[in-house]
């Protein structure tokens, strides 16, 4: 029973960080058919965020949850505004110029900060089901990926800028005949895509190294849950992260953490192989 | 009688450098021979996605996925085998399997060029943390320990199987060179076949050409599976050359720098990622010897600028430039100019209020 509670435990944990990590790439993805190469260095980022700023006395929670996210959608806002704004409309060199800042920011953060291993401990504690030990961070976790994709819905539907967000989303051209200013829109859903993923970083510093390189560790498991997923922003992340997180864990479970990553990966080919463009293509078709 | 299917530029070039890798080891020391020699090995790895992305139009950022796989693929058999015939084999028939049966998830499932690109990158980033993780006992085939990250150590070298020759470092240089030129040459025949000619078609336009009746999905993998295949072969080299494997090979650094060579030197073209590779290698050995920059910051403003400001790449435009200059001389001025003209106004000229120009209205 304890071991039940423990493997659902890590269940939860894996589907949560998927949710987080993918949720921002998801986002811009979704809305702007961007792909964004320089995912896991945005990620990074929001990590160094928390790393620097805890460092300088501020308070973690605050670090992770208001520093990481400002601070890398600034930086989101930004590079949309120096870079991806040339781009729009020609896909694979949208892939290329990020995948080229990827490596410009991994070779910037090099260069300030070295090329060594930083954490910020923990917080908070454990707790004990039966025999076993968990992270109560890990609950934490869960709840903030949650609260995320309850925000993303609430933002999406009830709200003016959601509207005219799906509206751009759906038929850009159309959106902007009826007013709305299409490059506005994508400038902002951009600094909110990274914000999203700074916070991803933010929080996952405490229980991941922060090093410069540490993006390349995320960014497979992001791909994997987003084009699984397909289009839809909220449905697809969300069916994907449970689907893969479930199988990942188990996966690990019953081999070793890295078989596990290869057993994702294996069920994510296949599933595009079945469902070439991802579960939302076919079963939530439409849905946000 | 048919016609011979190279031209001649590219007969005299195999030539030349045919005769620049044979007398190579007279002129320079053994030190920047081998230095060469990693550069030829990354011309050949260039050659692979060259033709898969170039003339196949399958952008594959996993290169690095079959580089290393038969760079292990190599490093195993050569311990478990007493000579190179079977370590050899396996380098190629490896990664070429692998390809195989990637290419056949992707290209049946019809899957968009972008996302072959993630799939193609998520894979070469799976297997970078699989080998990292293969440290400790349990993890040997037959006489080889994978070791982890620290790697494989004193890959054995190639040994003939009828004396017991040991390879040298010139022969490697040999042996890397030939291969170079020979999987060039290849590469050149091979587009000038039907094969060759099927595979552009479907770059040009997938639907005209399943419509001719050929199936883009068995060309493409196909193609797949080639490039994979001679990635393979360059991940051999590239073991022999420092007789050592580590999982870095399947980096993401690896799997962007063979994307740089082959954007810089000119897609849709043999010899322009070659060059890419020769001359990235060498500024990256050149930012090596000092400590000021990082190789990935430079890298990765080579490749913005690239993508931003020269996306055709280098032997393209070179190319273009000096076949006007060519014309140039046979036509007369006001010709060039002439043509000139309708080349760069044809996009340029929209009639006010955006509506089509016709005549007589």
């Amino acid at each position: 029973m304890d071991l039940v509670a423990i493997i659902g435990l890590n269940v939860l944990s894996g589907i949560a960080s998927l949710v987080l990590i993918s949720l921002g790439l998801a986002i811009i993805f979704g809305m702007m058919r961007i792909i964004n190469l320089a995912h896991g260095e945005f990620l990074m980022l929001g990590a160094y965020a928390t790393v620097v700023s805890t460092n300088l006395g501020v308070n973690v929670w605050i670090a992770m949850l208001v520093v990481s996210p400002i601070f890398v959608g600034l930086v989101g806002l930004l590079i949309e505004r120096t870079l991806i704004r040339f781009l729009y409309g020609r896909l694979v060199d949208t892939m290329l110029a990020t995948w080229g800042l990827s490596l410009f920011i991994v070779g910037l953060i090099t260069t300030i900060f070295g090329n060594t291993i930083k954490g910020v401990p923990t917080p908070l504690g454990g707790f004990q089901v039966g025999a076993y030990r968990s992270d109560l961070y890990t609950l934490v976790l869960a709840f903030v990926a949650l609260a995320l994709l309850v925000a993303v819905v609430v933002v999406m539907r009830f709200t003016r800028f959601g509207l005219i967000a799906r509206a751009t989303m759906q038929n850009p051209n159309m959106a902007s005949a009826l007013g709305v200013n299409p490059t506005r829109i994508y400038m902002l859903t951009f600094g909110i895509g990274a914000a999203v993923t700074g916070l991803a970083g933010g929080l996952l510093a405490p229980v991941s190294g922060v090093s410069p390189t540490m993006g390349s560790a995320f960014i497979a498991k992001a791909f994997i849950t987003v084009v699984g997923g397909g289009a839809s922003i909220l449905a697809g992340t969300a069916s994907a992260a449970m689907l893969f997180g479930f199988i990942n864990q188990l996966g690990s479970y019953f081999t070793t953490p890295v078989f596990g990553e290869v057993i994702l990966l294996v069920a994510a080919t296949v599933l595009i192989r079945i469902l070439p463009e991802g579960i939302t293509g076919r079963f939530f078709k439409g849905s946000l | 009688m048919r016609r011979f299917p190279l031209p001649m530029p590219v007969v005299v070039l195999g030539l030349l450098a045919a005769v620049l890798v044979g007398v190579a080891p007279q002129l320079v020391d053994t030190f920047t021979l081998m230095q060469w020699t990693v550069f030829l090995a990354m011309g050949v790895l260039a050659l692979s996605l060259g033709f898969i992305w170039g003339f196949g139009g399958i952008l594959s950022f996993g290169q690095a996925a079959f580089f290393g796989l038969g760079g292990y693929a190599y490093a195993v058999a050569a311990f478990n085998f007493p000579n190179s015939v079977v370590p050899l084999i396996c380098a190629v028939v490896v990664p070429t399997v692998f390809a195989a049966l990637l290419g056949y998830f992707m290209f049946y499932g019809r899957i968009s060029n972008v996302y072959i690109g993630v799939i193609t990158l998520t894979v070469t980033l799976i297997l970078f943390n699989v080998f990292n993780s293969t440290a400790g006992d349990a993890y040997r085939i037959g006489a080889a320990a994978l070791g982890g990250f620290n790697g494989i150590p004193s890959v054995p070298g190639i040994t003939l199987p009828f004396n017991d020759y040991a390879f040298a470092p010139e022969d490697n240089w040999y042996l890397t060179g030939g291969c170079l030129i020979a999987i060039f040459l290849g590469l050149r025949l091979l587009l000038a076949s039907h094969f060759g000619r099927v595979v552009v078609a479907i770059r040009e336009n997938e639907t005209r050409a399943s419509l001719l009746g050929y199936d883009p999905r068995l060309y493409k993998l196909l193609a797949f599976v080639i490039g994979g295949g001679i990635a393979g072969l360059a991940g051999c080299l590239y073991t022999l050359w420092g007789a050592f494997i580590s999982p870095t090979i399947f980096g993401l650094a690896t799997s962007a720098q063979i994307i740089i060579w082959v954007m810089i030197g000119g897609l849709g073209t043999l010899i322009g990622p070659v060059l890419g590779a020769i001359a990235i290698q060498e500024l990256i050995t050149a930012i090596g010897t000092q400590q000021a920059l990082d190789a990935n910051l430079v890298l990765g403003i080579i490749l913005l600028v690239f993508v931003l400001l020269m996306p055709a790449g280098v032997v393209p435009v070179v190319e273009r430039l000096t076949s006007r200059l060519w014309r140039g001389r046979k036509l007369s001025r006001a010709a060039v100019v002439a043509a000139a003209r309708d080349e760069i106004a044809v996009p340029m000229v929209e009639p006010p209020g955006g509506a089509p120009a016709r005549a007589g209205e």
